[in-house]
């Protein structure tokens, strides 16, 4: 026999623990949150502090009186942070362009036609999945070197451009498109490339862009390869710019005016991401899982 | 253990600000004997897998009761009202093996309660048998087939001794030859463990060969609870008699006048004791006679031959249906080129109900009693 | 009736070319780097083929504080951002509004560049003439003596590298793993609630097994990434990371081939070769163990 009684205090207990429960995620995840953006915080903060407020701050203070631009003008003036930010745009574009105009051909061999070796080339290929980037980067820098293309963006741009797991994530993408639709395709007398251009790429859009998204912040985020063959101010990318302001420039001094550069070459990346983090997400955990 | 549903009714709040709100089960009441085999059955979306979710307590109910014996288990949660749950899609843990599949309840039972692992075993065994999968115990989910998952999903639950045992459309997934082995199966296990089960499906041939009592189910409302060959016999409304019966029964517009039923133009039966009305007609398929002097004539499109009976495909214009199904005796010898077929009618296999209501309207046709109301 | 044709060779040709002159050239011109003897950039000469490259690594006591660090870094980074990543996930799954909010907050750190952000985190960690900074200042909160976590001493050095790097790989773990959670059918969950299971056994005997491909696949890819750790020391750092004895084996193969001491391309394949095989033993034991745990 239940005895009405024990069921509110068996409910109420169990809802209290639920509740204590849901009270300690909550914190839990509201502190690992204010750990991931209160460097963003104290980065934006600093930024607008005034030189002689910062320096004169024994205790740091979390918030500042006389909000100021100032470092931002630094930034700019007394290094050429607009240039570092050009060359990064120009790098970004072009590489991102290059790339895809590589592996897309290629994920379409892959998946869609036939050819004597085939296997054999995709074997080779999967293979060179496993080669990890600090190997190559040794010879590409003599190769480069040897080519009289340092400091120059065609010696920035080429080997940045290759990138086996883009064309395995593309060529598996393609391969998820039924065959009859290839076969319909051909009955009509299309022919390969406008097959490619006309069905393959509109179909596989999310995939295409998740690729671009990823290779944008790869190319905007690049550091060793712009160091290591780059030394002439003029060719800096955002990275190793920074790297160069913190050593030799204004870093060691002035600090609100390296935060100020600092905001500037992460708004970009951050504003993207604000706009299409679904999209993002959405590809990094598809491209994760593939993986 | 007997199961009671008293008033009960599960409502879901529009997601919308203009909806209605969505209420699956309508003040259900059933007070479900001991020991029996049920069948809740009815299209998609009539609320009677979200009954089955009320029973076991996987929901709450927005008001009414249900009692398992003398026990009023409404606001108990699932894990403490002893039922058993077969899962539409089985949800056998994919990395233990049958034997781990089986004992993973009894694993769950703590304090006074808790079994030696030999006592456990010897549970699972008991179970394995009776489902007869005992030779498979070391195998993983994924190297079965449909059927031996679902017999490993009914030892998983019966392993534990529940009051009831609820199965979620549980033919759905096998295929048609498999579908008939494993519904002898269910009612065999039901037999022989003697446990009130419950089980929901769409598919009114499997609820009909092995139920003690099916419950028809329409859009939340009980239509109708009675013994299978009751509820096909004496429908309580158009739903019921269109939903029950393969083939389905004709449906035809038809006029009662002077307690004689016309369908078009012809008095096709006698009806006593019902007044002059338009109706709605049911005539099952197996209400036909060929009769050559028969008052029911009907134009004649095609013979189909099923080997024990024959099906004789007609139309009329007052067939509500596109076509009319006659099942009759091979034996009875059809005219395949007549363009007219005539037929007379078994009263007890014609069914009237009101033009508007669809409610059943009795007449006197010789057999006692009627099917049970809602 | 599909024909073989050439016209395949064709689509692929762009790619092999950069993958030709870009990753094969490389990889084999690296390993015959690694075995030329005193080699010498300026004239392109060398003496002869042999394993001195190698033992002269192996040997170099930069290296070997690089693989210490490295290794240090591996073994403490990988565990804790997994197990964390996995505990944040489970969070995550556990409640339904701003569920959304948190997880783009949490994802942040991908998308930003790894140097700048590290500057961030050198300011916070760092003591200098003119204040403490703000981290030692919340330890003098709670009665600690402030240290300087980024010229001071070594374990206060190879704290921050593991808390900047945990930081900076936790958002594609976090992701990954929401996702593979969400993948579990919740009918398992129902199931094992109509056995009366407790929650810790759900998550020991249903979720974790069920997750237990993703969580082997970021153990795995958490260690190729950990050793190949280079540029969340130099953010926090600085370029010259064997003054601050902070080197990584990536970063002294790097060193040798353009820094200060550079101009040594042989041994820089030499560490990188030590490197990569280093990588592919740790890979290939993590394969083995995962294929016993891991469930189907």
């Amino acid at each position: 026999m239940e005895n009405k009684i024990d069921f509110d205090r068996i409910e109420r207990r169990a809802a209290l623990r639920k509740g204590a429960f849901r009270t300690a995620d909550y914190i839990f995840l509201t502190v690992w949150a204010l750990v991931v953006l209160f460097p963003f915080y104290w980065m934006v903060l600093t930024s607008v502090k005034s030189y002689g407020a910062y320096n004169g701050e024994y205790i740091p203070r979390f918030f500042t009186a006389s909000p100021t631009l100032q470092n931002y003008v630094d930034a700019f003036t007394t290094v050429s942070l607009g240039r570092y930010f050009l060359n990064t745009i120009i790098f970004t574009v072009v590489t991102t362009a290059v790339m895809m105009a590589v592996i897309i051909p290629a994920a379409f061999a892959f998946a869609r036609l036939e050819f004597p070796g085939k296997g054999i080339a995709f074997t080779l290929f999967l293979s060179l999945m496993m080669i990890p980037n600090e190997l190559v980067v040794i010879t590409n820098f003599v190769t480069i070197t040897n080519l009289h293309l340092r400091n120059t963006f065609t010696g920035l741009i080429l080997p940045s451009v290759t990138s086996v797991f883009y064309i395995y994530l593309l060529k598996e993408n393609f391969e998820q498109i039924p065959d009859e639709l290839y076969r319909a395709a051909q009955v009509d007398g299309t022919r390969d490339f406008e097959y490619l251009t006309r069905v393959m790429i509109p179909i596989s859009k999310p995939t295409l862009v998740t690729i671009v998204i990823l290779k944008v912040i790869e190319c905007w985020n690049a550091y060793v390869w712009p160091r290591l063959i780059t030394d002439d101010a003029r060719y800096f990318l955002v990275s190793n710019g920074i790297q160069e302001i913190r050593e030799n420039g204004f870093g060691r001094e002035n600090i609100p005016a390296m935060m100020a550069a600092v905001v500037v070459i992460s708004v970009p990346l951050i504003v993207l991401f604000l706009i299409f983090h679904k999209k993002v997400m959405a590809g990094v955990s598809r491209g994760g899982t593939k993986g | 253990m007997k199961v009671v549903l008293q008033n009960l009714t599960k409502r879901f709040p529009s997601r919308s600000k203009k909806g209605d709100d969505v209420i699956a089960v309508n003040d259900f009441n059933f007070e479900i004997p001991d020991g029996k085999l049920i069948g809740l059955l009815g299209p998609s979306g009539c609320g009677k897998s979200t009954t089955l979710n009320l029973i076991c307590g996987l929901e709450a109910p927005t008001s009414g009761s249900i009692l398992f014996g003398e026990d009023d288990v409404t606001r108990l949660p699932p894990e403490n009202r002893g039922v058993g749950l077969v899962f539409q899609n089985y949800a056998l843990y994919p990395h233990l093996t049958v034997l781990d599949n089986i004992l993973f309840p009894l694993q769950n039972l703590r304090g006074a309660e808790k079994l030696p692992r030999a006592q456990m075993l010897e549970k699972a065994m008991t179970a394995a048998k009776l489902v007869q999968i005992d030779e498979l115990l070391e195998r993983k989910p994924s190297e079965l087939s449909g059927g031996q998952q679902q017999r490993v999903a009914i030892a998983r639950a019966l392993v534990k001794m529940p009051r009831v045992l609820l199965l979620d459309e549980p033919l759905s997934n096998l295929d048609a030859r498999l579908r008939l082995q494993t519904r002898e199966e269910i009612r065999r296990i039901q037999q022989e463990t003697g446990i009130t089960t419950i089980f929901v499906t769409h598919d009114q041939d499997e609820a009909m060969s092995i139920s003690d009592m099916i419950v028809v189910m329409k859009a939340g409302v009980v239509q109708q609870i009675g013994a299978p060959q009751d509820v096909y016999d004496q429908p309580v409304n158009l739903f019921v008699a269109t939903f029950l019966g393969t083939p389905p029964i004709n449906v035809f517009d038809g006029t009662v006048r002077a307690e004689k039923l016309y369908i078009g133009e012809a008095a096709v039966c006698d009806v006593p004791g019902v007044g002059d009305q338009r109706v709605t007609v049911g005539i099952r398929p197996e209400g036909f006679v060929l009769d050559q002097n028969g008052p029911f004539a009907v134009k004649l499109s095609r013979v189909e031959v099923m080997g024990r009976d024959t099906s004789v495909v007609s139309t009329h214009p007052s067939s509500r249906n596109p076509v009319i199904r006659s099942i009759i005796p091979s034996l009875s010898r059809v005219d395949k080129t007549a363009e007219t077929v005539r037929f007379s009618l078994i009263p007890q296999k014609v069914f009237l109900f009101d033009a508007e209501t669809e409610a059943r309207i009795p007449f006197e046709s010789g057999i006692p009693g009627e099917g049970k109301q809602a | 009736m599909k024909k073989k044709s050439m016209k395949g060779w064709l689509y692929l040709l762009p790619a092999m070319v950069f993958l030709g002159c870009f990753m094969v050239y490389p990889l084999i011109d690296v390993l015959i780097y690694s075995l030329e003897e005193g080699y010498n950039s300026a004239s392109q000469t060398y003496y002869g083929v042999g394993l001195y490259n190698y033992s002269y690594v192996l040997r170099d006591p930069y290296f070997l504080q690089a693989v210490r660090n490295t290794f240090l870094l591996v073994i403490i980074t990988v565990p804790l951002s997994t197990g964390i990543a996995l505990l944040i996930s489970l969070g995550l799954n556990a409640i339904k509004p701003l569920r959304n909010l948190y997880q783009t907050i949490y994802f942040l750190p991908y998308v930003t560049n790894t140097l700048a952000v590290g500057l961030v985190f050198m300011i916070l960690f760092k003591k200098t003439a003119y204040t403490d900074g703000l981290v030692n200042l919340m330890i003098q909160w709670f009665g600690g003596k402030s240290v300087d976590f980024i010229d001071g001493p070594y374990w206060a050095k190879m704290f921050v590298l593991c808390f900047y790097t945990v930081w900076v790989v936790m958002p594609f773990k976090i992701l990954i793993l929401t996702s593979a959670l969400a993948s579990v059918n919740p009918e398992y969950y129902s199931a094992a609630k109509m056995d009366a299971t407790r929650s810790w056994r759900v998550f020991y005997k249903i979720t974790l097994p069920m997750i237990s491909p993703m969580i082997f696949y970021l153990v795995i890819t958490g260690f190729i990434g950990a050793f190949k750790a280079y540029s969340d020391a130099v953010a926090l750092f600085g370029t010259d990371l064997n003054a601050a004895g902070m080197n990584t084996i990536v970063g002294y193969v790097y060193d040798m081939l353009y820094g200060n001491s550079g101009g040594y391309p042989s041994f820089a394949s030499a560490a990188a070769l030590i490197l990569f095989a280093i990588v592919l033993t740790i890979t290939c034991i993590n394969l083995l163990i995962s294929k016993k745990h891991v469930h189907y």
